[in-house]
């Protein structure tokens, strides 16, 4: 018996879920229970917000790398009209660590006169010598070590070394070296980072922000402004994207909050896309010098890598433990890891952190050296799972997709494939791994006397369908239909829940809500089978029925009748040992690509995330993760990057032109496939948000190099890349 | 963003009258044209372009549409990608054709406009960050110094080295277009060669086309398309909304079997829509395949002068002759594979 299950007159109550053929709408496909209100606009983000009275802003932000404000006039920018409100943020004297460093903010009736305001600022900088390279400040590449190690840039993060690590790679049969990478990008959300802040007297804030974290706000936006956490409501219905950026207010979300209470104004204040692209937080850049080595079967013996990168000012990189990637358990290893400060935007968490970079790094190099020894590549990491944590699940997986891919018949030596019109196709694998434990929510479940339940909780919707899936927990566990449940999310006054990221929101949910609805179901079917004399024990609820065995008892609402006035509500909270959630997944994924030889053009045919994890409430939901992380994954691979302009040390590309994300004809055929036999689903539910996006950058690489027969060494596969390992490869 | 007055013309001679208005504060430079609003807006937005009057052209009814004259096909400058798509009477031109369906993001097909498209003003970052059209800052072109992976690689010795924008300008061009240009004054007019529309600035002031302050392009005129083969080939990373890497269009004449006239202009190499002339040349009395059309494609790229990040584009504008030259003679399809 686990702390959650209770005991009745007739014996254990075990908490769980049903067994597996029993279930009628949990683990379907089931759309969005808001996905009209999405669709249509009628659901409100905080960057919709716009109540009477709202001001507007704009910001000064930092056209230099590296700067200190030397001079700052904000008196001509007051005189502007329409403009209410000029803050500074960064006075003279502070220093300045990005271009898009944030300076000031205007505040004014209309978004265009913030922008007059913004331009009428006064500004001088002193630039801060950089490195010297007279007369352009000189920006250091992430990607060039040796630059880096001369402008004192650089700092060990750690050095390790097994004992036999010498041996081993003299030993080895085959070894292989190369250089891999993976840029920054940004984090990029549909709906920028931002909020409305509205004081409903000088005590309180209503503050509708788009973030993550809805319970963790509060406290942020209560102490930036002198108040007590119990008078600011934080409220998120929807949020457009976070990925892992959004769980703090940010400097950004202060701000509006302190002018909303200067001005005495409700004040919007919505980062502008180049802002947005700039300062919210980047995916670190991890570069890799790798030697691998394998005994004459092609069985890895050991691993030999140097990386380096860059998380902005900070200058971090990956950790150094992520390296070899999934295929931990091989046994020689030597690792080393330096950190590159630049005068860029910070890091904040994206998408599974430093797992993509990982695999980008780890899956690549092992490829090639499957290459080298002409070994098929689905042959060369078959052999090798056993360096793996997961061995067996891996290579059921890779199996599944071997048939999808139809591998056999596709999968050529690199370079030797079927080519027409310049055009190469070729196929890459790659393996992921993730935690994806539940979070600590709260939940407070009420079930009315007319039948509804209510379920209430600050959990917020990232956009992946948190309400559809405690709707269909309900649905399922009462056995009613999805419009008799109204679930209630996204406010900081509900109780307490935890960020949604880590792959952690689905667990963190599903655990509390089926608990306080199996607790109110077992409270009904006591009082019904006092009431119609059965066994308690032997009650179902289904059809919007109560059964005995067999037999109908009576209605769901007669049932629920039974209450009495008042609602029945029952609370549950956290992550409990009682085996309705889990964690840890591993996953593979498969690309298909065609490249233009001519032009560097890289054309996905077809990609596949074989994936397991554990119990699946909403099949629907479930395969969009899947796809949503397979076209970030795509994009990450062939077209976005953050690009540091080495001339004047700027995000050149900070706009949606220059800033390559795919569209759908960009794609090609996606292919969200689940490893579903009965032991993932008596699991219990694992969060599946970080996985997908994992392998998809070396799976593609691995497919790009099997097609042309040469690595493009840094992603993404752009044609410039393309071209340039192509010709280095001629000379 | 700067408050400017908005003006709504019935008619050409009203429009250039706006444009050039003696009463506006100010010089005539401080007016701009509206039409599809797919640059100008973004230019309003980042401060790069600040005018106190803007004249939208919407309601001049004689500069839309297509219609057939004597000597080929007139074109408004306001009609949309989707209505020349629409128009028979454009369906001959192949090249153009081809252009229009490289537009992938249907917001620019229905909303942008010819006129727009052959004004469009340079996507050089430098530019659209605030270094001025010419990318200086210090007296130093920081596309030199800098990342020039999606600049010039031929007529960039002087100081500009961006790539002229126009999507439309390279097929254009090599069916002989000329353009009709009205203003400053009202009711004066002239028909000018497209091939003599654009320039290269060694000044920023000197802009990309020849229009003075207050004068804008109302028509496109198209010779018969008669038995022309024309197509183009743009190198798109993506399918969505995106800049080609490289362009070329191509118009051939043929007697007997071999190309008696080839006209090859590229798009997105240079400053201006770059005329190949030795590819032209080379290809005179030959027969197009694969292996004309690859050496016309080198021919046409042997002259490049790529800067310090953009070699690559050399392959790409060089394969980009070859495809365009091989569709037009029906050799081309793209692969699957």
């Amino acid at each position: 018996m686990s702390d959650t299950d209770t005991k009745s007159e007739t014996g254990t109550r075990k908490v769980g879920w049903k067994p597996r053929g029993e279930n009628t709408i949990l683990g379907t496909r089931v759309p969005r229970i808001d996905g009209v209100e999405k669709a249509s606009g009628a659901a409100k983000y905080a960057a919709d917000v716009n109540t009477p009275g709202t001001l507007y802003v704009r910001l000064l932000t930092s056209d230099r790398p590296h700067a200190k404000v030397k001079k700052l006039n904000i008196k001509k920018a007051e005189t502007v009209p329409g403009v209410k409100l000029v803050h500074i943020i960064k006075d003279v004297d502070s220093e300045l660590h990005w271009d898009g460093d944030m300076i000031a903010a205007v505040a004014a009736e209309r978004i265009e006169q913030a922008m007059e305001g913004v331009k009428a600022i006064e500004i001088e900088y002193a630039e801060l010598p950089v490195v010297a390279n007279e007369p352009l400040p000189v920006w250091v590449d992430d990607r060039d070590l040796a630059a880096a190690e001369k402008a004192k840039r650089t700092k060990s993060l750690g050095k390790r070394e097994t004992k036999e690590f010498d041996a081993a790679l003299k030993a080895a049969a085959h070894t292989h070296k190369g250089f891999y990478g993976i840029p920054v990008i940004s984090h990029m959300c549909m709906e920028p980072h931002g909020s409305h802040c509205e004081w409903k007297d000088k005590e309180n804030l209503l503050a509708h922000v788009s973030t993550q974290w809805t319970s963790g706000i509060p406290g942020q936006l209560a102490q930036v402004a002198g108040v007590d956490a119990a008078n600011v409501t934080v409220i998120c219905n929807y949020i457009g994207g976070g990925f892992g950026s959004k769980f703090a207010a940010g400097e950004w979300g202060l701000v509006c909050a302190v002018m909303a209470q200067k001005a005495g104004r409700p004040i919007r204040l919505v980062l502008d896309r180049a802002t947005e692209l700039k300062t919210p937080g980047t995916r670190p850049s991890a570069f890799a010098e790798i030697t691998v080595g394998a005994d004459a079967d092609g069985n890895v013996t050991c691993w030999d890598s140097h990386q380096w990168g860059t998380s902005g000012p900070g200058g971090g990189t990956i950790s150094s433990g992520v390296l070899p990637y999934v295929f931990t358990k091989i046994k020689n290893y030597r690792r080393k890891t330096t950190g590159i400060s630049t005068d860029t935007g910070p890091y904040q968490a994206w998408r599974a952190p430093d797992h993509p970079q990982a695999a980008a790094l780890t899956h690549t190099a092992l490829d090639d050296l499957a290459a080298k020894m002409g070994m098929d590549s689905l042959e060369f990491f078959k052999k090798n799972l056993k360096l793996t944590d997961r061995a067996a699940l891996y290579a059921d997986e890779l199996a599944i997709g071997a048939k999808i891919m139809d591998w056999k018949a596709r999968w050529h030596p690199q370079g030797k494939g079927e080519k027409k019109n310049g055009m190469q196709q070729g196929l890459g694998l790659a393996l992921h791994t993730w935690g994806g434990a539940a979070n600590v929510s709260a939940v407070s479940l009420r079930v009315n006397p007319d039948g509804t339940v209510e379920s209430t909780s600050a959990t917020q919707d990232l956009g992946t369908g948190t309400r559809t899936c405690i709707a269909v927990i309900l649905a399922e566990t009462f056995g009613i239909p999805l419009s008799a449940v109204k679930v209630h999310i996204g406010s900081s006054k509900f109780p307490n829940a935890g960020g949604s990221g880590g792959s952690t929101t689905i667990g963190g949910i599903s655990g509390p809500n089926r608990r306080a609805a199996l607790d109110a179901l077992w409270k009904i079917f006591d009082l019904v089978a006092k009431r119609y004399k059965v066994d308690a024990a032997s009650l179902s609820a289904k059809s919007e029925k109560i059964y005995s065995g067999d037999k109908e008892v009576c209605t769901w609402k007669q049932a629920c009748a039974l209450l009495g006035p008042m609602p029945l509500e029952t609370q549950s909270k956290g992550k409990k040992n009682d085996g309705l959630t889990s964690q840890g997944v591993g996953g593979i994924q498969m690309a298909d690509v065609s490249v233009d030889t001519e032009t560097g053009v890289v054309r996905m045919n077809k990609m596949l995330c074989v994936q397991d994890c554990g119990t699946i409430i909403d099949l629907q939901t479930a395969e969009s993760q899947v796809l949503g992380g397979l076209i970030m994954g795509i994009s990450y691979s062939l077209s976005e990057e953050r690009i540091i302009d080495k001339a004047t040390g700027r995000y050149i590309n900070a706009d949606l032109e220059n800033y390559k994300l795919p569209r759908i004809g960009d794609v090609g055929e996606l292919i969200a496939e689940f490893y579903q036999p009965d032991e993932q689903y008596h699991k219990g539910v694992v969060g599946l948000g970080e996985p997908p996006v994992i392998s998809t950058g070396a799976a593609i690489s691995n497919a790009v190099a099997n097609a042309i027969g040469v690595r493009v060494p840094v992603l993404p596969m752009t044609p410039k890349r393309v071209l340039e390992a192509l010709k280095g490869a001629k000379t | 963003m700067n408050s400017f007055e908005y003006a709504s013309p019935r008619n050409e001679t009203e429009a250039v009258e706006l444009l050039n208005d003696p009463d506006l504060p100010g010089k005539s430079a401080d007016t701009a044209v509206l039409a599809g609003g797919t640059d100008l807006v973004s230019l309003l937005q980042h401060g790069l372009v600040a005018p106190r009057r803007v004249v939208d052209l919407k309601h001049v009814s004689t500069m839309s549409g297509v219609r057939a004259v004597e000597d080929g096909v007139v074109i408004g400058a306001l009609t949309t990608l989707e209505d020349m798509a629409d128009s028979p009477l454009l369906a001959p031109y192949a090249s153009v054709q081809q252009i229009i369906s490289g537009v992938h993001a249907i917001q620019i097909q229905s909303r942008g406009t010819l006129g727009g498209d052959l004004c469009h003003l340079p996507n050089c970052w430098y530019f659209r960050n605030g270094y001025g059209l010419l990318g200086f800052r210090d007296g130093k072109s920081l596309v030199e110094a800098g990342d020039n992976r999606y600049h010039a690689i031929f007529g960039n010795r002087g100081p500009a080295k961006f790539v002229s924008a126009s999507r439309f300008a390279p097929a254009l061009l090599a069916w002989a277009a000329r353009v009709r240009v009205i203003g400053p004054r009202p009711g004066q007019e002239e028909w000018l060669p497209l091939a003599n529309f654009y320039v290269t600035p060694k000044l920023a002031s000197q802009g990309v086309t020849v229009l003075k302050p207050g004068q804008l392009i109302s028509h496109v005129w198209l010779p018969a398309s008669a038995s022309t083969q024309s197509a183009s080939y743009e190198v798109l990373q993506l399918r969505g909304l995106d800049w080609p890497q490289a362009a070329a269009s191509v118009c051939l004449e043929f007697e007997g079997g071999f190309v008696r006239d080839a006209r090859i202009v590229l798009g997105h190499v240079a400053p201006v829509p770059w005329v190949a002339t030795a590819a032209g040349r080379f290809l005179a009395g030959q027969s197009i395949n694969e292996e004309t059309a690859e050496a016309a494609g080198q021919a046409a790229v042997e002259a490049a002068t790529p800067l310090s990040g953009n070699e690559y584009k050399v392959s790409i504008a060089r394969a980009a002759v070859k495809r365009a030259l091989l569709r037009a003679v029906g050799q081309w399809e793209e692969s699957d594979l």
